[in-house]
């Protein structure tokens, strides 16, 4: 377990070490977040690292992390607890108390809880990253449930009473944008928008990934892979895939990518039937090579 | 840098909370005291770090982080030179102009700036920028104003992103400047600039509100994009709920006695888990007609940005933009997020058939009818936005008609006031008697179409 970070650059490190080479405010925004307990929402497109960013600071910190996958119609059984039932009724069979009071008492205890992703990042009694992913993709109802979780890092169980949190869990919350989130979960949170890394920063990333990579063969991937993002796509490269491409020319021993090897190799970059004929058109002719080899 | 005291830095992010506030950032207490907890947290020296951290607190979208990046330069740079006003100090340091330019001609220092953006140096670029102001001034074509100034120091110095082939290949003008560098490069002249005429007047120009084409906000020349789309996420919840109160009793679940008898055998037939029927919210289906031929040029806009908005809010949801014939923009939309490639996209590829220019609604509502006919059911919602002339056409009513008969609810969005409606070519009145007709050319408007539509109604058709 480590301790706290005490600077910026001790996090910057600190991510890097684990595979993770944060942009500029990244490591700022972690630091802050760290220190003074408050979630972070991370917003930016598809693929540039948010969810790999939580797990690196799970890395990093040595904390395990914990997390919440969102989608429509996800609900506090879901997130938060749940009461086991079949057991509580168990309980009541095997117990044959007749006293209801008492009962009532057994049956509604921890024992018969069974904890969700937020409730086992709140009761944890070691510190954990809580990530909570795409809360876009919930209803505005789950977002105010967050709320008090997320001001308080405290639950409330009308039966039990309040569970509090017993270390401060770093807690991140990706959206991809497709709706607006509200105010009251945004003034809750420090913001931290993650985009496209610059060529340089992607390079650097490639290179971590792949070390054996050759500078101009990096250079010139990370040069078309950032042509590509300008195009107009239905899904743009994400780094994973740059990464993804880098090592696949490198088994294929390519020392240079020319308009054959792109051809043959693009469709790790680009998943679509309509974005590959764009970019072959676009790209592909762009690059050296024989001549019409492309579509 | 001398540490400000904390009540004069605790004042100055007040200041600076109010004005980003005046520009329509939503600061509130809250995020102000996050805001002084953060730089409690960070050291003050790294100018990077503190405006990262401030944004982090105080920005909460992309278009609040434009507008404060902005507002921080602007406020920051105001605030310095303010005090430097009030103290007397003048910029020393760096390359001294007057000792260099003997020896420095023209052609060098387009090389040396060239070499610093090619580099991307921001203090060689800070420090060339003087010396190219400092002999601009001694040509004396300084015009005194500073946006004009700007651009005719870039043409003298030859700042192009375009390659220049005929230059040597060592030259990294050769391959062509980076464009954000030349960007950088200005707004670093223009704040040379600024501060030099600082400097001369010993007094801060009036500060001036950012306009919208400082924000760069994809505005209409109707309305504001952000208004619409507050209006149709209420409308978006409104379409959600509405009926559910006439339903009344229905509302309560019920009991699948399938299920819970099911259920029970688990404990020896005691229906001690009762199932109930899922309630199933609704969701609502919406297709939006929109007239994009001439006579609603000027309302285009505002419907097109209805669209986005719709687009945003909606996931089933198919649209349609029509002149003579229909064609479907369903595509564009969930491809482009972005109001103005939108806008673009369908202007010029939307391929409308359009062969005369004038509406056909007739033509329209058949086509409308053959693309849609199997899905169109009492849950879905057609909306019209058009102006409802004919050019003389057939309007072809009863097949509107039975196309409002199929959809649950039929609205149609008048871009003209109602003043005009069934004036000329108008055929409003042949339509209304299907749907509900709305006049709607501003936001207000729209709102008003919003609140009608809790209204309890008997579902036409």
């Amino acid at each position: 377990m480590l301790a706290e970070p005490a600077s910026v650059q001790e996090v910057a490190d600190g991510l890097q070490s684990v595979g993770y080479l944060p942009g500029e405010s990244t490591a700022l925004v972690a630091y802050l977040a760290a220190r003074l307990g408050k979630p972070i929402l991370v917003e930016g497109p598809a693929g540039v690292g948010k969810t790999e960013l939580a797990k690196a600071l799970s890395r990093y910190l040595d904390r395990t992390l914990i997390r919440l996958q969102c989608y429509e119609g996800l609900d506090e059984a879901k997130a938060l607890y749940e009461w086991n039932y079949r057991k509580q009724l168990l309980a009541i069979q095997a117990t044959e108390k007749t006293d209801w009071d008492a009962t009532k008492g057994d049956i509604f205890g921890e024992e018969f809880l069974l904890e969700r992703p937020l409730m086992s990042a709140i009761a944890s009694p070691d510190p954990v990253v809580l990530l909570i992913d795409e809360i876009d993709k919930t209803d505005q109802e789950f977002e105010a449930m967050l709320l008090e979780v997320l001001s308080e890092f405290q639950i409330s169980i009308p039966e039990l009473g309040r569970v509090e949190a017993r270390t401060q869990p770093i807690v991140l919350l990706t959206s991809n944008n497709t709706r607006e989130l509200t105010e009251a979960l945004k003034r809750r949170c420090l913001y931290l928008w993650l985009d496209y890394p610059e060529l340089d920063h992607e390079l650097a990333i490639v290179k971590l990934h792949s070390p054996e990579i050759s500078d101009t063969l990096g250079r010139r991937l990370v040069e078309i892979v950032s042509m590509v993002r300008g195009l107009d796509l239905k899904k743009p490269p994400s780094i994973a895939e740059s990464i993804d491409w880098a090592r696949a020319l490198l088994l294929l021993g390519a020392d240079d990518i020319d308009q054959q090897t792109f051809n043959d190799t693009m469709s790790i970059i680009v998943k679509h039937r309509t974005d590959l004929d764009i970019v072959v058109e676009r790209v592909g002719a762009k690059l050296g090579g024989p001549l019409g080899a492309g579509a | 840098m001398p540490a400000p005291d904390q009540a004069g830095l605790a004042a100055r992010l007040l200041e600076f909370g109010e004005e980003l506030r005046s520009e329509g950032v939503a600061v509130g207490t809250s995020e102000l005291l996050d805001g002084f907890a953060v730089l409690s947290e960070i050291s003050w020296e790294d100018p990077a770090d503190f405006r990262e951290a401030l944004a982090a607190t105080l920005a909460k979208s992309q278009e609040d982080r434009r507008v404060f990046e902005l507002v921080f330069e602007r406020f920051f740079f105001r605030a310095a030179e303010m005090a430097a006003v009030r103290e007397g100090v003048r910029e020393e340091g760096g390359i001294d102009p007057d000792e260099v330019n003997a020896e420095l001609d023209m052609e060098t220092l387009r090389q040396l700036i060239a070499q610093a953006l090619h580099d991307g140096d921001e203090g060689r670029m800070r420090d060339l920028a003087r010396l190219a102001i400092a002999a601009f001034g001694r040509q004396g074509e300084g015009s005194g104003v500073i946006g004009v100034d700007v651009q005719r120091i870039r043409r003298q110095l030859g700042l192009r992103s375009e390659p220049q082939p005929d230059l040597p290949p060592e030259d990294p003008r050769h391959e062509g400047l980076p464009r954000d560098e030349i960007r950088r490069f200005e707004q670093i002249l223009r704040r040379e600039l600024e501060r030099a005429q600082i400097e001369r007047t010993e007094q801060l120009p009036p500060a001036r509100p950012l306009n919208e084409l400082d924000r760069a906000l994809p505005s209409g020349p109707l309305q504001d994009l952000a208004a619409v789309h507050r209006v149709v996420a209420q409308l978006k919840r409104r379409l959600k709920t509405q009926g559910q109160e006439a339903r009344g009793r229905k509302r309560r679940a019920h009991v699948d006695m399938r299920k819970t008898m099911r259920a029970s055998l688990e404990y020896g037939g005691v229906p001690l888990n009762v199932k109930l029927k899922p309630v199933r919210p609704r969701r609502p289906e919406i297709f939006v007609l929109c007239d994009v031929s001439t006579s609603v040029t000027s309302a285009s806009v505002f419907f097109l940005s209805v669209m986005h908005a719709l687009h945003d809010s909606f996931r089933k949801m198919r649209s349609f933009v029509f002149i003579e014939r229909i064609s479907e923009v369903t595509e564009v939309f969930a491809k482009e997020r972005d109001f103005r490639a939108v806008s673009e996209a369908i202007g010029r590829d939307a391929g409308v058939a359009d062969i005369s220019g004038y509406t056909d609604y007739g033509r329209v509502w058949r086509e409308f009818r053959d693309q849609v006919e199997d899905e169109l059911h009492p849950r879905a919602t057609v909306i019209v936005l058009g102006d409802a002339r004919t050019n003389g056409r057939d309007p072809a009513a009863p097949i509107f008609g039975s196309i409002t008969a199929k959809a649950g609810r039929t609205f149609w969005l008048n871009p003209e006031p109602r003043l005009y409606w069934n004036y000329g070519d108008s055929v409003i009145a042949a339509y209304e008697q299907y749907c509900e007709a709305y006049e709607c050319w501003t936001t207000r408007q729209l709102e008003d179409f919003v609140r009608a539509l809790t209204k309890p109604l008997v579902t036409g058709g």
